[in-house]
This record gives C-alpha cells, structure tokens and sequence, in this order.
C-alpha cells in the first residue's frame, strides 16, 4: 500500500460560500487505482470538494495537486462526471454528441473533433450499453439512460483520474450494476475513481477505499480498516450500528 | 423595388441575422432577459459616444456603448452574488438605472444633438439609407448595412471559431471549467458580441424591439429542432424571413418598419408554439390525450386478465367497476376491438391471444421496469394512434 504513487494531493482546502466555510481545512491524499467513496450528511460539503480540486470552484485556501502538479497542467488526466441535474436535459442535442463533449478538452481551443473523436465515442457508447440511442434527443432519454451517457462521456475522456458526483442517483437497480462494474473495470485497469456516493449500505461491496467528509475531513482510507461504525457516528453524528450491520 | 427599398431590407436581413445568432445562446442559458437589460443600459453609453464622436455609426461610439452593455453584465452578476437579491431583481435594478442616465443626457442637452427617445425606443429603419457611407467620395452604400454587415461577419466567425466551446459552455459549465474551456471567459465572450450587435441593430430597430430580433427567432426554431446547429440555421431563417416580410407589411398598411417586423416575429412564434411537430401545443395535447387512451386501454385489459368469471367481465360491470364513464368505457371497448384484442359475445368480454399476449407484455414491462421494454412498448403503443 505504502509504496503506491499518489494520484491526487489535498493540502489545507478551505472553501467558502460566502463567507462561511463549507470545507474547512481539508488534508486528503488518495493513492493511485483506487475506487473510492466520499460520504458523508448533506451539505457535508462532498460535491464541492470535487469542483474545488477541478478548481471548478475557487479554494480560499490550501492547495490541490494531481500527480504532483497543479490540476491546470493535469487537466488531460481528469475526467468529470457532474451531478445529473445540473444540466438542462433539454439541451437541443443528441446522446452521440453528448459524449463527443468529452473529447473537447484533449483537442484543446477551437480545434473541431472528426472521425477519430466520433469513434471513440461510439465506442464509448457501446460500453454503456448505449449505441442504440446515440441519436436520440437527450430529453427522451431515461434518468438512468441519461447517466449512462455522462459516464459513456467520462470514459471517452480517457483519463487516469474520474470524478464522479452522485453517479447512482435516481438510476434503476440495472443501471447502477452497469456503472458500479464499469468503475470497477476501470480501477482494474489502474484508473482512480473518485465517487460521491449517498447509498452508505452499499459501500462495503463497492468501494475500496473511503472518506468520510463532513465539512471536515473525519477519515479516510481502505474499506475494510476504517469503515466502522465510529466513523460513521462521527461523520452523521447519530448511531450507525443498526444501518450498517444490516 | 427602389434603390432605397432594397437597402432597408438588406439592412433589415442582416441586422436579424446579426440578432438570431447571439439570441440562440441567450435562449439556451436562460439568459433573455439579459437582452433586455443590454438593450436599454447602452444608452447612457451611446449618447456620451454621440458627445464625442457626433456620428451614430462611429466605430468608437459602438465600442463606448458595448463596454456599458458588459458593465451592465457585471453589475447584475455582482448585485446577485451578494446573495440579498434574486437575479431578475437585479436585472430590474441595474438597466432603469443607466437607462435613466441616458434619458437625462439626452434632455439635458436636446439642443445640441438629433437624438431623441421616440427613435431611441423604436429605431427608423427608414431613414437608414440616407446615411451613406462614402469612401474617397465615392458612395459606397448606407453606414449603417457596413457597419451591421462588419459586426455579422465578426459573429458568424467567432461563432465557427468557438462554436464548440460555446456548446459545452452553454450545456455543462461545470465540465466546460474542468476541460478547460473557461465558462467565465465564454460568457463575457457572448455578452460582449450580444452588446456590440444591439449597440449596432439599436439604431435601425431602437432598444425594445432589438429584443425581439434577439429572442423571438431562437424561441421558435427551439420548439422546431433538437440539434444546436439547425436550431441556429432556423433562428436566421426566421429572423431574415420576418424581417422581409415585416417591411412589407409596413409598405402595405404604412406603418413603422420595425414595428411591423416584431409583429411578423410574434405572429410566426405563436404559429409554430401551436402547430409545431412535437413539441407544439396541439402535438401535446393530441400526445396527452393518446396517452390517456393508451393508459385506459392498458388498464382494461389487465382487468380481463386478471378476471377469468364471467361476472367480472360483463360489460356492464366493467363501466361501474373501472369507474369510468360510459363514452370512456365505449372509446376503450371499441380501440381494443379494433385492434383484436378482445371479442364480445353476450356482453361477456373475453381477451384475445394477441390481447393475452399485449397484455404479458405490458405486466413484464411495469414489473421489471427495464429500458428495453420500454423501447419495445412505445413502438407498440404507436399502433394504437389514430
């Protein structure tokens, strides 16, 4: 485990709405090819920390590093699936044309994709069990549909990091299968996965790794060694025992 | 037609064109209302502009004026991120403000210059071609066809220069930052083309009614299309057409140009918000009543389905125990019939295989919830429309 390189670095993040702290002095460092959760209550700050290290948000203080350098000369390494309901699905475009958005930040400014990004793509969409819809409007696509297309997005992405907020909410049991054994492919294949996750029963079976989050850092490491019911009650601040040994 | 004629409206076409681009976006990030605060806001700059250079058309009176339509921009942004008001209340509270400094300038010193409200609000496309633009004095055409062509040909080039950032940046601005793509820088981008294009159309067609060449196009080639690239197309398409054709019902009823432009661009929009393919408001409720129909057939025959006595399927017992009422019921019996999924012998109503067999189908789908079945379903619920 020691001798594993680190993927991505949090020194001291602190972040702000206005004025008050949401992430207060959070040191974090996840090791590479890991699957791992962030949990934690509502508002524990988890999705913020994510935009924050893609410095989607500005930090007022501390310091993120990816690979040891600063995200902006990382960013080809990092692919991001956003909160599902933080786009307008009714977005004049197709399912195909969604996931060629991810080919976008390896061609750089004004560069146009062509055949060699339209096929990564589709096979992106493959993966997803997907290609059937790539021309389908995005609005006449299911939720569960819809987040297969942000994944099929991520994956064409080709990155060593994935970060995912929220990637199972309002999916079907088969869709959240689906994505769970594409995450687990991928962290096979030595990827990190970083997920936001809310389902607290099902990370023992999904995640090797953890962080509890709320608006500090409580802990963070390997499933089997700090997934307890201690932590649990320090992040929730209400006894997990019952949840958890379900 | 006159020398004169064909002028406006070339000016007419190009000034839309100018307009339908910018609006797409401004429709697609929810942003019209910012066209509105623009349109008005500019003026304090373009009077000042007029001070300084005394001519409408000057490059640097539309520079001037832009710089106030993104310091507008800025201070709306900035008024809402205080977090004590929502945005359209900041909207409201920034562009009376400078509009209303540009009132005061202009009455202040009415003597000195030819500009008033009335053709600041409402702009005349009429006059437009007598304000030639000569160069070593040879007339080259109107000042203001060079100046709005100059500002089309800036957009259509920025707008295929960035067209795919623009896209990412309007859709997910959360990955348009993680890519690299900077939203912020995108957004200032689209706000300043969309002040130097109202700076630019302000004077043919005034401050209200830029609006409508702005939103008006892209609000009804959205309800037309599902693809950003034709939805673009069918903004100019109908601004252009609009435009034309709203100088000639000016011609006809000798009324104000651009009064009669905004008519046809309303006119337009309420035809296709009616009848447009899908998304049109009869489309809808024709697809809302189908579905009802749709429902209610389904609802019946999983009731035969479940039911094998006779008692339970009696016609009559049907009407009282669906709760329906009897034109429903009779609508219901009568597709189901049609299309040979049940027989009715003595009143008694009996499914058919291929009702049995519709009817598995349908339980499978509401059991396992699955996508597939639900692709496999809708095309079989096609079979039932009309």
């Amino acid at each position: 485990m020691e001798d594993r390189k680190i993927a991505v670095r949090v020194d001291d993040l602190t972040v702000a709405y206005n004025y008050k702290p949401v992430l207060w002095d959070i040191d974090l460092t996840i090791p590479e090819s890991v699957l791992m959760a962030i949990v934690g209550p509502n508002g524990a700050g988890k999705s913020t920390l994510i935009k924050a290290i893609l410095g989607i948000i500005e930090p007022i203080a501390g310091s993120v590093t990816i690979y040891d350098k600063p995200y902006e000369k990382q960013r080809k390494l990092v692919a991001y699936v956003p909160q599902k309901g933080s786009v307008d699905w009714d977005f004049p475009t197709t399912a195909l044309d969604v996931v060629m958005m991810g080919t976008y930040g390896k061609l750089g400014w004004i560069k146009r994709p062509g055949q060699k990004e339209k096929k990564a793509s589709l096979e992106a969409l493959e993966k997803v069990g997907m290609l059937p819809f790539k021309n389908r409007q995005i609005s006449q696509l299911s939720g569960g549909q819809q987040q297969r297309v942000f994944l099929a997005r991520a994956l064409v992405q080709d990155a060593a990091i994935y970060f995912m907020d929220e990637p199972f909410q309002g999916v079907d049991a088969t869709t959240e299968i689906a994505i769970i054994n594409i995450l687990k492919e991928l962290r096979k294949a030595g990827k990190t996965v970083i997920v936001v996750h809310h389902d607290l029963q099902t990370v023992p079976e999904y995640f090797d790794w953890v962080t509890f989050l709320n608006v500090k850092k409580i802990a963070t490491g390997p499933v089997k060694d700090i997934f307890n019911d201690d932590n649990l009650t320090k992040t929730y601040g209400i006894n997990y025992k019952v949840a958890v040994n379900k | 037609m006159s020398t004169p004629q064909i002028e406006i409206q070339l000016i007419a076409a190009v000034v839309a064109m100018a307009c339908a681009i910018p609006g797409v976006f401004l429709v697609l990030r929810k942003m019209a209302l910012i066209s509105d605060a623009i349109s008005h806001s500019i003026l304090p700059g373009i009077v000042i502009g007029f001070f300084l250079t005394e001519d409408l058309n000057s490059p640097w009176l539309i520079l001037l004026a832009a710089i106030t339509g993104v310091i507008t921009v800025v201070l709306v942004e900035g008024i809402q991120k205080t977090g004590l008001v929502k945005e359209d209340t900041a909207i409201g509270l920034v562009f009376p403000a400078l509009f209303s400094i540009g009132v005061i300038l202009i009455a202040k010193n009415a003597n000195d210059i030819h500009l008033d409200v009335d053709a600041v609000l409402l702009g005349e496309l009429a006059f437009a071609p007598f304000d030639r633009l000569l160069i070593a004095e040879i007339d080259v055409g109107p000042k203001s066809l060079w100046v709005m062509g100059g500002i089309l040909t800036i957009t259509i080039g920025l707008l295929i220069a960035f067209f795919k950032e623009l896209k990412v940046s309007t859709f997910d601005a959360g990955l348009s930052s993680a890519l690299g793509f900077s939203p912020v820088v995108l957004h200032y981008g689209l706000m300043s083309i969309s002040s130097v294009t109202v700076v630019g159309a302000f004077d043919a067609v005034g401050a209200v009614l830029v609006v409508a060449l702005m939103i008006a196009p892209a609000a009804t080639a959205y309800l037309l299309t599902s693809d950003l690239k034709k939805m673009l197309v069918l903004s100019v398409v109908f601004g252009v057409s609009s435009a034309i054709a709203g100088y000639w019902v000016a011609h006809l009823l000798d009324a104000s140009i651009s009064g009669s432009m905004t008519t046809v661009l309303g006119i337009v929009f309420l035809m296709v918000y009616l009848f447009a393919p899908r998304k049109g408001l009869i489309a809808v409720m024709y697809r809302q009543r189908q579905q009802r129909t749709e429902v209610s057939l389904l609802t019946f025959l999983l009731h035969l389905n479940n039911h094998t006595e006779k008692s339970e399927r009696h016609i009559n017992h049907l009407n009282e125990h669906i709760n329906w009422q009897k034109v429903r019921s009779q609508t219901v019996v009568d597709l189901a019939q049609k299309n040979n999924m049940i027989t009715v012998t003595n009143n008694i109503v009996t499914l058919t295989p291929k009702g049995k067999e519709f009817t598995d189908l349908a339980l499978e789908y509401i059991v396992t919830n699955k996508d597939d079945k639900i692709e496999y379903m809708k095309d079989d619920f096609f079979l039932f429309r009309g």
